[in-house]
């Protein structure tokens, strides 16, 4: 049980961009976080390998205000989230793409970015069409910068996998968030187009400058993109620092990797 | 309000849930097994006592003995619940299971407006009451007050029959439990070999006699004219959305909710009657609106 | 608005209603009850694009109606300002009861819906003293813009209005669709959980809607009682909801002049069922519903929307 005492020791890092304290819950009998203390600095690209079950998707869950933590805190940028709903989270500036691709299915690739984009642009205008009501130019270059320009007048719900995950992180990525949390980018797409997939998007965030999270099953992709690896075994944070550091510790090589 | 009121606002209302229960339960069971809501339901009520004072009229025209009137209110309701039943299921819903929810209502809106116009054109618009049934069984004396046998004994005997018998067949042959494999998950009572096809048609049947039995059951006692199809379907509806979309169990408990509000409100405040089976509805449904007796957790943001 | 040849089937339409009334002055009452029924239909499109039917939407149709009626026999309004009455009051209910109802989705909010309407149904009915009962409540025929018109001269400038709202009306929701809400409103039907992590409420969105949907209901139920000059409970009923329902499919949900296409097709059947069909005309039309879900789900307009789409270039959707 963490006191105050400790939680005021360990206190967030005021420059951190995320960061949780104790975060801790349980579903039935089974533990999915347990106590997890975390700092994410801004610029980071933290890959989050584990098996599955290990709780890396609660732990995505509960950043984004999708799951009430049974007890912790959440911090983003300085400021407690901890509870907040995911509308209010986004707000703040955290954008999520989903293991399956949450897009809009009936709208076509264009039109699901710019439902997004008049998220962040004051210039609703009750009238005015969809097109008119929100900054196109802004629009268009983040589908240049996710390759999506040639699909852009298809419907969402067309697209082949791979290029759907690609519409899931351009309509986060259109709300200029600072920090994207994406959970398996490239599961569902065969294993030729997964790293040119994952080049695109890295290539998207460091060109917005946005600090980054990836769950990732993938070894090749976690060792070649990330700056940071971070391990979970049984809803805890069991090994985090550089990638070659982690990847070489035993008890991971046994936990998460495999033989 | 005095004791004898009492016991009269208490019979009415048990002698009503009675036929209401009926009703609900026809309308639970086929959500339960399509997960469609049969807005048909109610021709079938009306159909039901319609056919049953046609019944009721052949037996006295044609000189046959008095007592074939109660057991005529049942085959009335099996013949034509049980057809029309599978009429709509084969016709209709086994086609619409994998449409647009808003489609599948439409469609048995539409039914519901077809079969209101053929009762229409087979019956007419003048009211059929055949209430010789009731008179035959005189009546009783219950705490000083005089009852109908009929409303007192017959309806609430039906409705527990119905329930025991439901609840037997559900849990204890081989075809019920069938049907209830379909109702908790379709995918997999497929994929484990029932015949599910079967399973529906046989459920639309039940629930269908179930729904011309309250009619048949009702007419001896009510006025069949157009509209009353309508009018039981949205108070049925009432009783099956606050105990729960498929609930048995519940169904019975909130017919009897129903059924005593409105009877007391009858004799306490008259302007409510109508109302209280809806204002019950509303308020289950803005404070849980999975319905009273459910175990699953209703689609609320 | 939408393509060319769009605004040519409606100018098309228009005249041809209007002709039709110059030849056959008896047909002006018809046309009224379609065009307020297609407002109605209005309504329920717009909440359809959000993926739901209410199955209640009646109610307030029928509150403005009796707002309208109310207004009229207790100090004798013009007509105009009885319809904006009737529609505003209609809109407050829906704002109202929206807070409440936009928390649900699917069978529940049908359900909701229906569960309130009936609570205004019985009401009506049964507190006669104050609402008429069952029989309703009856008001004298208003001015209109200032001037007292004989039956025939109210009939047609109150036919005038409508025609005027019924297409702005059409123009407004259309335009609606395409806005930033409307967008929002359709993603609502595809994907919930997204709008709100884009940090979007779709709850406030579904409110707007509801808002539009109720004000929308309530125009056609001013316009009704104006028409009938006769207020019933019967206009709340639950069957009148399925019949609004029952119309956007037939006319095609799509789009808003399927609503005013469903609406005409439905009162002229009503009318000749009457005459041919010994008032059988529920009986066509729920056949020809049946067989519409299975060859033709997008409704009539929506059999015929697809050629009238401009030749655009490739990836081109309203």
């Amino acid at each position: 049980m963490k006191t105050a005492a400790h939680a005021a020791a360990h206190a967030a890092p005021p420059t951190a961009l995320l960061s949780t304290r104790g975060l801790s819950l349980s579903f039935g009998g089974v533990v999915a976080a347990d106590g997890i203390d975390f700092d994410l600095m801004p610029g980071e690209r933290l890959a989050v390998v584990g098996q599955n079950g290990a709780g890396k998707t609660t732990f995505i869950n509960i950043c984004t205000g999708y799951l009430l933590p049974a007890s912790g805190q959440v911090f983003f940028a300085g400021n407690e989230v901890t509870g907040q709903s995911p509308r209010q989270i986004t707000r703040l500036g955290v954008g999520r793409s989903f293991q399956m691709p949450q897009v809009f299915v009936d709208h076509t690739v264009r039109q699901c970015l710019m439902l997004a984009a008049s998220a962040v642009q004051q210039r609703r205008g009750f009238w005015l069409p969809l097109d008119r009501a929100v900054d196109v130019h802004e629009v268009d270059a983040t589908l240049e910068l996710l390759q999506l320009q040639d699909r852009a007048g298809d419907l969402a719900g067309a697209l082949p996998e791979g290029q759907r995950k690609l519409l899931d992180v351009a309509m986060a990525l259109v709300l200029r968030p600072q920090l994207m949390i994406m959970d398996e980018p490239t599961s569902g797409v065969s294993s030729d187009e997964k790293h040119p997939l994952m080049a695109v998007l890295m290539r998207a965030l460091d060109e917005r400058k946005v600090t980054s999270i990836f769950v990732e099953h993938d070894i090749d992709i976690v060792r070649r993109y990330a700056t940071r690896l971070a391990a979970w075994i049984a809803g805890k944070i069991a090994a985090d620092g550089a990638p070659d550091e982690v990847l070489r510790d035993p008890v991971v090589i046994k936990n998460v990797i495999g033989e | 309000m005095d004791a004898s009121l009492i016991v009269l606002a208490l019979m009415d209302g048990v002698s009503y849930a009675a036929l209401l229960f009926l009703v609900a339960l026809g309308l639970t069971l086929i959500f339960g097994v399509m997960r469609i809501l049969n807005i048909a339901h109610g021709s079938l009520y009306a159909w039901g006592g319609y056919f049953a004072a046609t019944l009721g009229l052949a037996i006295t025209q044609f000189g046959l003995p008095a007592w074939l009137g109660l057991p005529a209110l049942f085959v009335a309701a099996l013949v034509i619940g049980g057809l029309l039943g599978t009429l709509l299921e084969w016709a209709l819903l086994r086609r619409i299971l994998d449409k647009d929810p808003i489609l599948q209502l439409l469609v048995t809106f539409a039914a519901f407006m077809v079969l209101e116009d053929l009762q229409r054109l087979i019956w007419g618009t003048q009211p059929v009451f055949v209430s010789d049934v009731v008179n035959q069984l005189g009546t009783l004396q219950v705490v000083g007050v005089t009852y109908t046998r009929y409303q007192l004994l017959v309806l609430p005997a039906v409705a527990v029959a119905a329930f025991f018998g439901l609840n037997w067949f559900l849990n204890r042959t081989a075809l019920g439990r069938q049907v209830t494999a379909v109702t908790h998950h379709r995918e997999m009572a497929t994929a484990m070999g029932v015949n599910t096809h079967r399973v529906m048609g046989l459920t639309i049947a039940i629930g269908g006699a179930l729904g011309a039995l309250g009619g048949a059951l009702a007419s001896p006692t009510t006025s069949f004219t157009p509209g009353i199809g309508a009018d039981m379907m949205v108070l049925s509806f009432a009783v099956v959305a606050t105990a729960g979309l498929g609930q048995i169990g519940g169904a019975a408990l909130a017919a009897l909710m129903i059924g005593l509000a409105r009877s007391f409100a009858v004799y306490l405040m008259p302007e409510v009657e109508v109302l209280m089976p809806y204002l019950i509805m509303v308020g289950v449904l803005l404070l849980r609106p999975e319905g009273l007796f459910s175990t699953v957790a209703a689609r609320r943001i | 608005m939408g393509s060319p040849r769009l605004r040519l089937l409606v100018a098309l339409l228009l005249a041809a209603v209007l002709g039709l009334c110059i030849a056959l002055p008896w047909i002006k009452t018809p046309v009224l009850l379609a065009l307020s029924n297609g407002l109605a239909v209005l309504g329920v499109i717009v909440l359809i694009r959000a993926g739901q039917v209410s199955f209640g939407h009646a109610m307030f149709a029928c509150l403005a109606g009796y707002g309208v009626a109310f207004a009229g026999r207790a100090s004798h309004l013009d007509a105009l300002l009885l319809v904006a009455l009737g529609s505003v009051g209609a809109a407050a209910a829906g704002a109202l009861i929206g807070l409440f109802m936009v928390r649900y989705r699917g069978i529940f909010f049908g359900m909701l819906n229906l569960a309130f309407s009936m609570v205004l149904f019985s009401v009506l009915g049964k507190f006669g003293a104050i609402t008429g009962g069952t029989d309703g409540l009856r008001f004298d025929r208003p001015t209109f813009a200032g001037q007292a018109l004989e039956r025939e001269g109210f009939e047609t400038a109150l036919l005038g209005l409508a025609l005027l709202l019924a297409v702005l009306a059409g123009l407004a929701v259309q335009r609606y669709f395409g806005s930033v809400n409307g967008q929002a409103l359709a993603a609502i039907k595809s994907n919930e959980t997204r709008l709100e992590y884009l940090g979007i409420s779709a709850k406030r969105v579904f409110w707007g809607g509801y808002v539009l949907s109720a004000a929308l209901c309530g125009i056609g139920g001013s316009l009704f009682a104006l028409t009938q000059g006769l207020v019933t409970p019967e206009m709340g009923y639950w069957v009148r909801s399925g019949e609004v329902v029952f119309i956007a499919i037939l006319g095609g949900s799509g789009h808003a002049v399927g609503a005013f296409v469903g609406a005409f097709v439905f009162e002229f059947v009503k009318l000749y069922a009457a005459a041919l069909l010994t008032g059988a005309w529920q009986l066509v039309l729920g056949v020809v519903l049946i067989v519409m879900v299975f060859a033709a789900p997008t409704g009539l307009f929506g059999l015929v929307e697809k050629h009238l789409r401009a030749k655009v270039p490739q990836g081109s959707k309203p």
